[in-house]
């Protein structure tokens, strides 16, 4: 195995942040008060990865002895990692810091769930999934418990890291299957045994407990169960992490997976099992969503809903479909930063204040802070110009191209529904009225986090065709 | 197909076999001098009888922890040092083998650093 020059420019971006994570380690370990140094040292970093994978877009290179795949649509994802992380060490800073949770350790954590995901969505090889997973999840399932005064942090990182074993147990016993079936962890070695492995039930059956591991990852229904109280316990900067760079690795894991045997033949043994999935995601997270009076929890189920929006994308599975998955997650990262940044300003220093109830009257008494979420409500609702709405645009054509209308039928139904939980908050924000609001003086980094993101969902909503050329580009 | 398992399902029987055999073969052979400290579960142990919510020393839990790590990193090094002539030999590999070990071997040393610095390794 050796490295060519060209090798080495593009993994720069995986090689950047590895040596990021080691200088973080040093920093950490040399200076005194580290943590007021390292939020900025992050953000940096990050900043510089995301601009790396960008100008590297054509740079495809397949390294570590075919194991690791960079450039084109695998560059998209390590933008979207690792500008999303970028966002996410901006609204932290003064989080952490409120929550009493100021350590440089929360950083490091974060750089090291990045780079699992980077790893993630380059693998062309089933191990370098595993390995990538593993690391993004045993970091947040740290980050999960950082608080580790508080109760319902420590219950959030218990419950994610038993959960997060089970699926992984799920995910390991069907590689072993895929690997007796096929003799090989490559997915090279799959796509050219496909005619063959098509009818192997050994082959089937790990692939379908594949899907099932990684349903626990992206929270569909009804691997679900781990969601709202993970997403309600853990901090509220960490929830914004998992809930978007997190589920954007695990989709682009089944985007891997799925390129070789659903190119061979469509529909597939496994379009049904994505349909089902995508069905039951939609509604129950769209449903029980009405009945949430937390927002973060209201939040937990808002994102169930989306995953199944996403995997329509899937289950169609034509370009179309595939670039609409990752402008969704794209969108969708951006929306859930906005929307958990906001929370993050509000929530109180004992990390309460994330009921319906505490947002009476905002309109009125933050009015910016407020039009900022009213803004992000109806960009996760779907109302055009925002980027909720062509995220879920491109996925339902793709499923009527696909010739599955039904699969839209039910997003457009449940679309609708979930509109009336996102619209309530608006109606709490502006037409109740109460004096126990706090006022809060937003910090800088945070309002700089929160207007990149709301910036970006609305460039994506006015001009959603350049981005969408850019993804289709990557083809 | 089957015939192919032959030899698993021997084993499996051979391990059966010897397992129970050990244990029944002291039993029926031995002598049988029994007293109260000797049929105790452990023998030379911790007191088996007593409260289950007894605190335990967290300061173990850590060394063991980090034994494993550094136990984990002595198993990489070992095959590589064993077959290292080799792979330099080899024009496909050459230095490549060096640097890579290393590489690995450097990023370690910052975890060991960042823990002695932290003070894990500090007793008291």
């Amino acid at each position: 195995m050796t490295f060519t020059v060209h090798d080495l420019i593009s993994l720069s971006p995986v090689l950047l942040i590895g040596v990021g994570i080691l200088a973080t380690l040093i920093i950490e370990m040399l200076v005194k008060e580290s943590e007021k140094i390292l939020g900025w040292f992050t953000f940096v970093l990050l900043l510089s990865v995301a601009y790396l994978s960008l100008i590297l877009l054509d740079h495809t290179a397949l390294v570590f002895e075919d194991k690791f795949l960079t450039g084109g649509r695998v560059n998209i994802f390590f933008f979207l990692f690792s500008f999303g992380a970028a966002v996410v060490s901006l609204l932290s800073m003064e989080y952490i810091k409120k929550a009493g949770i100021h350590f440089g350790e929360y950083y490091i954590m974060l750089l090291s769930s990045v780079l699992g995901m980077m790893l993630i969505s380059g693998a062309t090889d089933f191990i370098m999934i595993f390995i990538g997973l593993e690391q993004m999840s045993v970091c947040f399932y740290v980050l999960a418990g950082f608080n580790r005064r508080n109760e319902r942090s420590l219950e959030a990182a218990l419950k994610y890291f038993l959960l997060g074993s089970f699926a992984t147990g799920f995910l390991v016993f069907g590689l072993g299957l895929i690997y007796g079936a096929v003799g090989s962890l490559s997915i090279t070695e799959i796509v050219i045994g496909y005619e063959t492995l098509k009818t192997s039930p050994l082959f089937l059956t790990g692939t379908l407990l594949f899907i099932i591991g990684f349903s626990f990852k992206i929270a569909a229904v009804p691997f679900h169960m781990w969601v709202p109280d993970v997403y309600q316990g853990a901090p509220t900067s960490v929830t914004a992490l998992m809930s978007t760079t997190g589920k954007a690795a695990a989709f682009s894991a089944l985007i891997i997976i799925f390129s070789p045997i659903i190119q061979a033949a469509y529909p597939s043994f496994f379009t049904p099992v994505i349909s089902v999935l995508a069905v039951l995601s939609m509604l129950y997270g769209s449903i029980v969503a009405i009945s949430q009076n937390d927002l973060k929890r209201m939040l937990a189920y808002s994102s169930i809903a989306h995953a199944g929006y996403m995997l329509i994308g899937l289950a169609a599975w034509n370009e179309k479909g595939v670039s609409g998955v990752i402008f969704y997650l794209v969108a969708y990262t951006f929306m859930n930063l906005a929307a958990f940044g906001l929370i993050s300003l509000i929530e109180k220093r004992d990390l309460r204040g994330t009921e319906f109830s505490d947002y009476k009257g905002l309109g009125f008494k933050q009015p910016v802070l407020a039009g900022l979420m009213a803004l992000t409500m109806f960009a996760l609702s779907g109302i055009p110009p925002f980027a909720g709405f062509f995220g879920k645009y491109y996925v339902f054509l793709s499923a009527i191209e696909a010739g599955m209308t039904w699969l839209a039928i039910v997003g457009v139904i449940s679309s609708v529904i979930s509109v009336y939980f996102y619209l309530r908050l608006i109606v709490v924000m502006y037409f109740d009225n109460s004096d126990e609001i706090v006022m809060v003086t937003p910090s800088t980094s945070a309002m700089l986090g929160i207007m990149i993101s709301v910036l970006l969902i609305i460039i994506m909503g006015v001009a959603p065709g350049s981005i969408i050329n850019l993804i289709n580009s990557t083809f | 197909m089957l015939v192919e398992y032959i030899p698993l399902f021997l084993v499996i029987a051979f391990a059966i076999v010897f397992a129970f055999g050990t244990v029944f073969s002291s039993k029926i052979f031995g002598p049988q001098r029994p007293n109260p400290e000797k049929l105790s579960t452990y023998e030379s142990g911790v007191q088996p009888v007593g409260t289950t919510h007894e605190r335990m020393s967290v300061k173990y839990y850590l060394v063991a922890m980090l034994f494993i790590i550094f136990d984990l990193e002595v198993i990489f090094v070992y095959p590589w040092a064993v077959q290292f002539k080799k792979l330099y030999l080899d024009p496909s590999v050459g230095t490549t083998a060096f640097y890579a070990m290393l590489i690995f071997l450097v990023v370690f040393e910052i975890g060991y650093l960042y823990v002695y610095k932290k003070g894990g390794f500090k007793w008291d």
